[in-house]
């Protein structure tokens, strides 16, 4: 049933794609390659199924605080190191409020806003990764944060899905492969060669020449699609600019038309709901991106946490529980994976002022049809800690390697390193 | 046997478009008028204009020192005796006082940036700013990592000073320099318990090149040579306890070698002059993919050529370079992909548009790939056409836009009859001419004939008038080309 429609879809990207160009001289990359079957590796067939696999990576930015997100209720330690803000059992009644079951047998909960999630859990489709991170954790925002996106221990170089885009791209970048909402594309969607999209509204994809004056538009439009001009020797530079120049008008064009859709179920307010709500409107208007990136900050809670990170939970989980119906009512749960995950967890103890400070380890959610369900690997010990912190059961590469191996099918080996093995995340 | 491409330009060669490239890639271009002055002083003129300058004073900046400073004795013996008892207020406090400080720090990184900025826009030296730029993406050393101001100041620095001089006492300076030695975990590499970034970096990325006449043997080797180094504050300082005074062998050669000597072997091998040389093409002469014609494979060779024989010493080198026939070869002209401050600066000075919102620039610049203080890795930036994507192309386009006409009504007026003054002599300019003139001086190249059709047209469709308005118009038009991004 999929593949037909995503070869349906296809056909009508070539058409549309084809009235869109102005000339023939270029045709955008990934309409040729549609219409020819001339796919970079079209031999293997891991791009048929990697085209109808979307990953959608939601960052919580500023170090969320893993113990008040899953609770490890049945803890002592966490209790007594959390006076004033550790949540309690569900059913019980306390300061930090009741968590909602999770794993009554292990003992621990969703933080109480946390409720769009818990929804998704009861119906199989929430997976809880726990106690993820990496050795020597770098408790620094930015220098975490590159860690987790580069995928390397030293922060240095290309993001981790970059290198996945590149090993499949064979040296021509695909203009939408990846799509970010937001200022600034992640450094994890950066790649040698493939380069991300980032935009905050689709207004950006506007040239605001326009508003000088009407007669602008079209003299604009004329000289930006032409692409290749006749008498240019195509290996040259120009040629490349003009080339790529078209390529950006249609891809924008399509992101525009896409996003302008309203969408079929209902959105919470809220940034990150508005990202996601773009996200759900491109995957229904089939684009054939891969991967989608959206994120919310807000989560260094320092001080004061329990009425922050409920509302923090209450976003997160009810933007989710709404981006999931909404690609279930386009019959696409199957073919979505959504990862949340933050740069580190907070420490166990909570500090003098009702806050947490930077931690390690934390959980990484894992949402869709395909998703394995349930609580996955072990919880962190809280007794034998280090300095404080939580010591990672999980290294988040592993995490990465299975959603290489399992979701998109590729060797992780040459992205990640051997030293990871493929945590199992996906049935 | 055609010419020697590094041979000088015949004199007669050396026209208005050429001054006008020599000022494009040896700074960041001029207006009309500055490009006269510098057509004016011949061929030879024109390039020791650029190349030989009186250094220009950077201390300027209004940044201070001790924002990330380390802690002292009693602050580290206080925070000991606080863990040991478990003194969480105390400890909280400082750590809240560090990230205070630490918000303190990005905020003056913030002014340094706009300080270097504003630099490259007003400068009377653009090659000195240009070069700064230069090493600072091959010496490349990113601010989050290091998170202190200072001494990226400090390395900022020492590549203006070092510009166009030589390039072997600036990596005498760069094994000196505490952003660098930080960045590349120098400190951590002891007798006994070796780190090789530093070393690694220091063959594949600065000296050598990647693969070129080194092994994994030698990195090790040279993570040897280049133990004890430690930074005290703001100095980088040798620990003889913690170096290995052994005897090391490094590309052949035998002794107890410490950084100094590591240079002088590496530098001391063709390959480093190679690097160098193909380094300094890609910046100021053509960063196009693929293989390279016969006379760009010649030049490469008779740079490093000369490289050897001024001993790294680069003004000279650059002079002959830019005099040449390769440098002026039309084929050269619009080989080179905009880098963004490239973009942003030449804009500026060539269209001589008002100063605008540098923080918005800068944020623009950071959107198009270009950080400054924060390059992407130890590698710097590609450049090339790993500048262009979708994305960045449209951020290029509306950046333009906005330094064209800036923002809201309040925004300073850019007059920009100024660029097309001399075209007229009686009245306003004539629409062909003027039609021609922006294209060539914009683009840097002959435009293709469907621009000036174009462009032409929209003219007319405007009413056929040349003023202010209109060649605000135009302007946008133009530098919405995808041959804007080239020069």
């Amino acid at each position: 049933m999929t593949d037909d429609r995503r070869t349906f879809s296809r056909r009508e990207l070539l058409h549309r794609g084809v009235a869109l160009a102005s000339t023939a001289a270029t045709v955008p990359w990934f309409v040729e390659n549609a219409a020819f079957g001339l796919a970079p590796e079209a031999a293997t067939p891991t791009r048929t199924i990697g085209a109808d696999r979307i990953l959608v990576i939601v960052q919580l930015g500023g170090g969320n605080d893993g113990l008040n997100t899953v609770v490890p209720y049945f803890s002592d330690d966490y209790r007594r190191l959390r006076p004033r803000i550790a949540i309690g059992a569900p059913g019980s009644d306390g300061p930090g409020g009741a968590a909602l079951p999770l794993d009554a047998k292990a003992g621990l909960g969703l933080h109480p806003s946390l409720t769009g999630l818990r929804d998704l859990h009861d119906r199989g489709l929430l997976g809880v990764v726990q106690g993820v991170g990496y050795p020597n954790p770098n408790r620094s925002h930015f220098a975490s944060m590159d860690i987790w996106q580069t995928g390397r221990t030293d922060g240095q170089g290309t993001g981790w899905l970059g290198r996945y885009f590149d090993a499949r791209c064979n040296g021509t970048p695909e203009p939408q492969a990846a799509i970010a909402l937001g200022r600034n594309a992640p450094i994890s969607l950066v790649g040698d060669v493939q380069k991300p999209i980032a935009f905050e509204d689709e207004r950006l994809f506007r040239w605001k020449g326009e508003d000088l004056h009407p007669a602008m538009k079209a003299p604009y439009e004329s000289v930006v699609r032409a692409g290749q001009l006749s008498g240019v020797d195509p290996d040259s530079q120009a040629a490349y600019l003009m080339r790529t120049s078209l390529d950006a008008q249609v891809s924008s064009d399509r992101i525009r038309a896409a996003v302008k859709r309203a969408s079929a179920t209902p959105y919470p307010g809220g940034a990150l709901a508005g990202q996601l709500r773009l996200v759900g409107a491109m995957i229904r208007d089939e684009l054939p991106t891969r991967v989608y990136y959206v994120s919310m900050g807000g989560f260094d809670t320092h001080g004061g946490q329990l009425g922050s990170h409920a509302n923090l939970m209450r976003q997160v989980g009810d933007a989710i529980a709404a981006f999931q119906k909404d690609i279930e009512s386009q019959g696409m749960q199957d073919h979505v994976l959504t990862m949340v995950f933050s740069e580190f967890g907070r420490r166990v103890a909570e500090n003098g002022s009702a806050g947490t400070d930077h931690g390690t380890a934390a959980p990484v959610f894992l949402i869709g049809g395909k998703a394995r369900p349930g609580v996955i690997g072990n919880h962190p010990s809280l007794v034998d800690l280090d300095g404080g912190d939580l010591k990672h059961t999980l290294d988040f590469r592993s995490v990465y390697a299975g959603i290489l191996a399992d979701w998109f099918q590729v060797d992780p080996r040459p992205i990640l390193g051997a030293e990871h093995p493929a945590a199992k995340l996906v049935v | 046997m055609s010419a020697d491409p590094l041979s000088p330009l015949p004199e007669r060669d050396f026209d208005f478009w050429s001054a006008a490239h020599l000022l494009r890639r040896a700074g960041f271009g001029g207006t009309p008028a500055e490009i006269g002055v510098l057509h004016a002083a011949g061929r030879d003129g024109a390039v020791a204009r650029l190349v030989e300058y009186d250094p220009t004073p950077d201390t300027d900046h209004r940044a201070v020192a001790d924002i990330m400073r380390p802690q002292t004795a009693e602050e580290r013996a206080t925070l000991a005796r606080a863990r040991e008892v478990g003194d969480e207020a105390t400890l909280e406090r400082y750590r809240r006082e560090r990230q205070t400080r630490q918000r303190r720090d990005r905020a003056q990184l913030a002014a340094l940036r706009r300080w270097w900025f504003d630099r490259m826009v007003t400068t009377p030296n653009p090659l000195e700013e240009k070069m700064t730029l230069f090493w600072h993406g091959h010496y490349a050393t990113g601010y989050r990592t290091i998170e202190d101001s200072w001494h990226m100041l400090a390395q900022n620095r020492l590549f203006r000073a070092h510009a166009v001089g030589d390039a072997r006492r600036l990596a005498a300076g760069i094994l000196r320099d505490p952003a660098m030695v930080r960045y590349l975990d120098g400190q951590r590499n002891r007798r006994g318990n070796p780190n090789e970034n530093l070393a690694r970096e220091l063959m594949e990325l600065f000296v050598l090149g990647e693969g070129n006449a080194y092994t994994e043997r030698d990195i090790k080797e040279v993570a040897r040579c280049l133990t004890g180094l430690d930074i005290d504050d703001d100095v980088v300082v040798f620990r003889p306890d913690r170096h290995d005074p052994g005897v090391k062998t490094v590309l052949g050669r035998r002794g107890r070698f410490a950084g100094d000597d590591v240079l002088a072997i590496l530098f001391a091998r063709p390959e480093a002059a190679t690097f160098l040389a193909t380094k300094l093409y890609r910046f100021f002469v053509n960063d196009a993919p693929g293989p390279r014609s016969r006379d760009a494979e010649r030049t490469i060779a008779g740079l490093a050529k000369l490289l050897r024989r001024h001993d790294f010493e680069l003004a000279p080198v650059l002079a002959r370079l830019f005099a040449s026939r390769h440098f002026h070869d039309p084929a050269n002209h619009g080989a080179i992909v905009k880098s963004p401050i490239q973009l942003l600066v030449e804009a500026s000075r060539s269209l001589g548009t008002p100063p605008r919102d540098v923080d918005r620039l800068l944020d623009d610049a950071d959107r198009m790939g270009q950080s400054l203080f924060q390059p992407p890795s130890v590698k710097g930036w590609d450049g090339g056409r790993a500048w262009i994507n979708t994305a960045t192309l449209f951020v290029r386009q509306n950046v333009l836009v906005h330094l064209l006409v800036g923002e809201g009504d309040a925004a300073a007026p850019f007059p920009a009859e100024r660029l097309v003054a001399h075209l007229s002599t009686d009245g306003p300019p004539d629409p062909d001419a003027t039609v021609d003139y922006l294209l060539r001086f914009c683009l840097g190249t002959e435009p293709h004939p469907e621009r000036r059709l174009e462009l032409r047209a929209f003219l007319a469709s405007l009413g056929d008038r040349v003023d202010r308005d209109r060649l605000v118009a135009m302007l946008a038009l133009v530098t919405a080309l995808p041959e804007y991004q080239l020069c």
